[in-house]
């Protein structure tokens, strides 16, 4: 990323935490110490996810570290009734619409996930792994709201490599056709595993793909959480009031590897992480705060042990959590299970009876 | 409505079931391309946007996999889709929002979400359609878990199958011949009936050998047998499968443990398909009652030719015929 094309992008706060605009309506002191919380229990879940798949204890995970700021934006504009459609990187949106962490623990531990531990329905679908077609589903829900005359928008998260499938496509154009209620967030951090975002469009910006479908296409600084609440809502209301969805390009930045399983060394370059290192989305809202005078680095020092308190007290709750049973993989198929599968099922159970006498 | 039945193609008795379902339920939209003022390439949706609306009928951008996908999202928020893919083959695009999306949502979500849904669409050769249009998929869906697989043959069973899908928790795939849309009518009763997914119907009974088949396949499959029992009093009895998934294994079994001879025969490719499914359930359960080996009557494993090749492809009556007079020999 060249550093003129960050002017462009929609900003409040400037990386060093300065005010470039005023901080958007309804907003206090308290909702930003609030969220600046959030950022660290989302970093925090992540860092804890990798340290539990470094133990052999958790599946492979996707580190979301420098994408707080975008993903607090997502979840925060929406109310209870709206839908949470993202990919396997939004999981911060989720917690930011109040997905239990425990619930996100729980599939990373290698399950399903746990309905009991989600709780009351939080109208998130479980994050998506194969690129794109969350967001078909997600454009689906909104033309159902739609057609339900429900006031119900659905924000959609997406990835900058995943822009270039076709369902991506389809889903807007979808989308901008049936005027659904929806907002897309294209969460743009400059790599898709190896492939930089270069070799996925030959466009200024991806969001330029928005003329195309008829929208409105927005670009945000996506480290700045003041920019990215604003523009969010704006398109929230927009969807809510009939007005059709918007697209936006949301610009930030992947501190770690793609995955538990990637060595990004390999392919980034070191300076260009420094670079991104300063333009952390907590370090700018940490620094304002201190601005403001209700924050201090004795508070953060505290904060972060806090939170790890938090994180861990969320990872005990999900390893401590009933398994689904070894013959798990037959619950949920169909409603009802077909004559073969009951019988598949049993045999199963008597080849596990097997190996324990067997053992 | 007159409350005596009618005598109707496939392509109505589909019309009509739609039409029921969508009057009792207003959660059902129909969604597809050229499905709302055309009633769809082979109007099988004919009058239903006129009658319900374009909220509730309406036609989509030529998206195949964007069909399937906001489908997959409308059934998740509570709506229930017929969505018809113009021509089965065009499915292939769809792939993954039919196996990775649509038949697992239930099990990814831990039946917090389901996808109560309907894709229907036209497959089958035999009318000279263009390259592409006639491929019978069926056994790419068998090895998809999580999808129901259901091949009508009949008016009657059309109708009544296709209402079974639409009430049904979860997604079921479609698949209408093209062949067999206006080939013949028959009998439908004008109000609501239900025919349970994941059984068979014995269209024919008989002692000496069963016939395995669905779809197209079942007239073709009459006529050989008609062919047969008048030249050597052989006594034939005909299944027709309806759904591929569930399979309704009872059936097989029970029949053929009682002639102890079958054949199968279907116009999908061979390997790996529905006859091997069929073949494999007869092994595991009627090995002991069978005379003799179990025979097949499909389409070869290569593509689907193209039209003027297409009548050497698909099973025809005298294939199955000498499958017949074989499998019936000591």
């Amino acid at each position: 990323m060249r550093n003129d094309e960050l002017e462009t992008p929609y900003q409040i706060m400037d990386p060093a935490g300065k005010l470039l605009g005023n901080i958007p309506e309804g907003l206090s002191n308290q909702k930003l110490l609030e969220w600046y919380r959030l950022m660290w229990e989302i970093r925090g879940f992540s860092n804890k996810t990798v340290a539990l798949q470094r133990q052999g204890r958790s599946t492979t995970w996707g580190p979301l570290n420098g994408q707080e700021a975008t993903a607090i934006g997502m979840g925060a504009v929406l109310q209870p009734q709206d839908w949470l459609v993202g990919s396997y990187r939004d999981t911060g949106a989720y917690i930011t619409k109040g997905y239990p962490m425990a619930a996100l623990f729980y599939y990373t531990r290698g399950f399903s996930i746990a309905p009991e531990l989600i709780g009351p329905d939080r109208n998130c679908l479980p994050y998506q792994i194969v690129l794109a077609t969350q967001t078909l589903h997600g454009v689906g829900i909104a033309m159902a709201s739609r057609i339900k005359k429900e006031n119900a928008v659905t924000m959609i998260g997406v990835g900058d490599g995943a822009s270039s499938e076709g369902d991506f496509n389809e889903a807007l154009n979808f989308a901008g056709v049936f005027k659904a209620p929806a907002v897309i967030v294209l969460v743009n951090n400059g790599w898709a595993i190896s492939t930089p975002r270069s070799h996925q469009s030959a466009a200024r910006y991806l969001m330029d793909r928005a003329v195309g479908f008829g929208m409105p296409g927005i670009l945000v600084d996506g480290n700045d959480v003041l920019a990215c609440y604003s523009v969010m809502k704006e398109a929230v209301e927009r969807a809510r009031h009939g007005e059709g969805p918007t697209l936006i390009e949301a610009i930030t930045y992947r501190h770690g590897a793609h995955t538990t399983a990637d060595d990004p060394t390999r392919y980034r370059d070191a300076k260009e992480v420094e670079y991104w290192m300063h333009r952390d989305p907590t370090l700018r809202l940490k620094n304002y705060l201190i601005e403001q005078g209700v924050w201090s680095e004795e508070k953060d020092k505290q904060l972060l042990e806090d939170v790890e308190k938090y994180v861990n007290e969320q990872a005990d709750i999900a390893y401590n959590h009933p398994t689904p049973g070894p013959d798990g993989m037959f619950n949920n198929v169909f409603e009802k299970l077909t004559p073969r599968m009951l019988k598949q099922r049993e045999e199963l159970r008597r080849e596990l009876n097997l190996e324990a006498e067997v053992k | 409505m007159t409350l005596t039945a009618t005598k109707l193609t496939i392509i109505e008795a589909l019309n009509q079931a739609m039409a029921t379902e969508m009057e009792r339920d207003e959660r059902i939209v129909i969604l597809g391309e050229d499905i709302g003022k055309n009633g769809g390439v082979f109007r099988v949706t004919d009058g239903l946007q006129a009658r319900f609306g374009e909220t509730r009928v309406f036609d989509t951008p030529l998206a195949e996999s964007g069909i399937i996908g906001t489908s997959v999202g409308m059934a998740i928020n509570g709506l229930r889709p017929i969505a018809e893919i113009q021509f089965a083959g065009f499915m292939f695009v769809a792939m993954n929002q039919l196996v990775s999306q649509a038949a697992r949502i239930r099990s990814r979500s831990a039946g917090m979400y389901h996808c109560p849904m309907v894709i229907r669409a036209p497959y089958g050769g035999g009318v000279r359609t263009p390259e592409m249009h006639s491929d019978s998929m069926e056994g790419v869906f068998l090895q998809t878990p999580g999808l129901k697989v259901v091949l009508p043959s009949s008016p009657y069973d059309a109708k009544g199958l296709l209402i079974s899908a639409i009430e049904d928790p979860d997604p079921v795939i479609f698949l209408e011949n093209i062949k067999l849309y206006r080939s013949f009518k028959q009998e439908v009763p004008p109000e609501r009936y239900t025919i349970p997914l994941g059984q068979a119907a014995t269209i024919q009974e008989g002692s000496d050998i069963t016939v395995i088949t669905y779809g197209a396949m079942v007239p073709v499959c009459q006529q050989a047998a008609r062919k047969v029992q008048e030249e050597g009093g052989a006594s034939i009895e005909i299944i027709d499968l309806r759904t591929i998934w569930p399979m309704d294994e009872e059936a097989i079994i029970r029949s053929v443990t009682k002639t102890g001879r079958a054949i199968v025969v279907h116009e999908a490719p061979m390997a790996g398909g529905v006859s091997s499914e069929v073949v494999s359930i007869i092994n595991d359960n009627c090995l002991y009652s069978l005379l003799k080996p179990v025979a097949r009557v499909t389409g070869y494993d290569t593509p689907f030719p193209s039209p003027g090749l297409e009548d050497n492809y698909i099973p025809t009556v005298s294939r199955v015929v000498k499958a017949l007079r074989q499998t019936l020999e000591d």
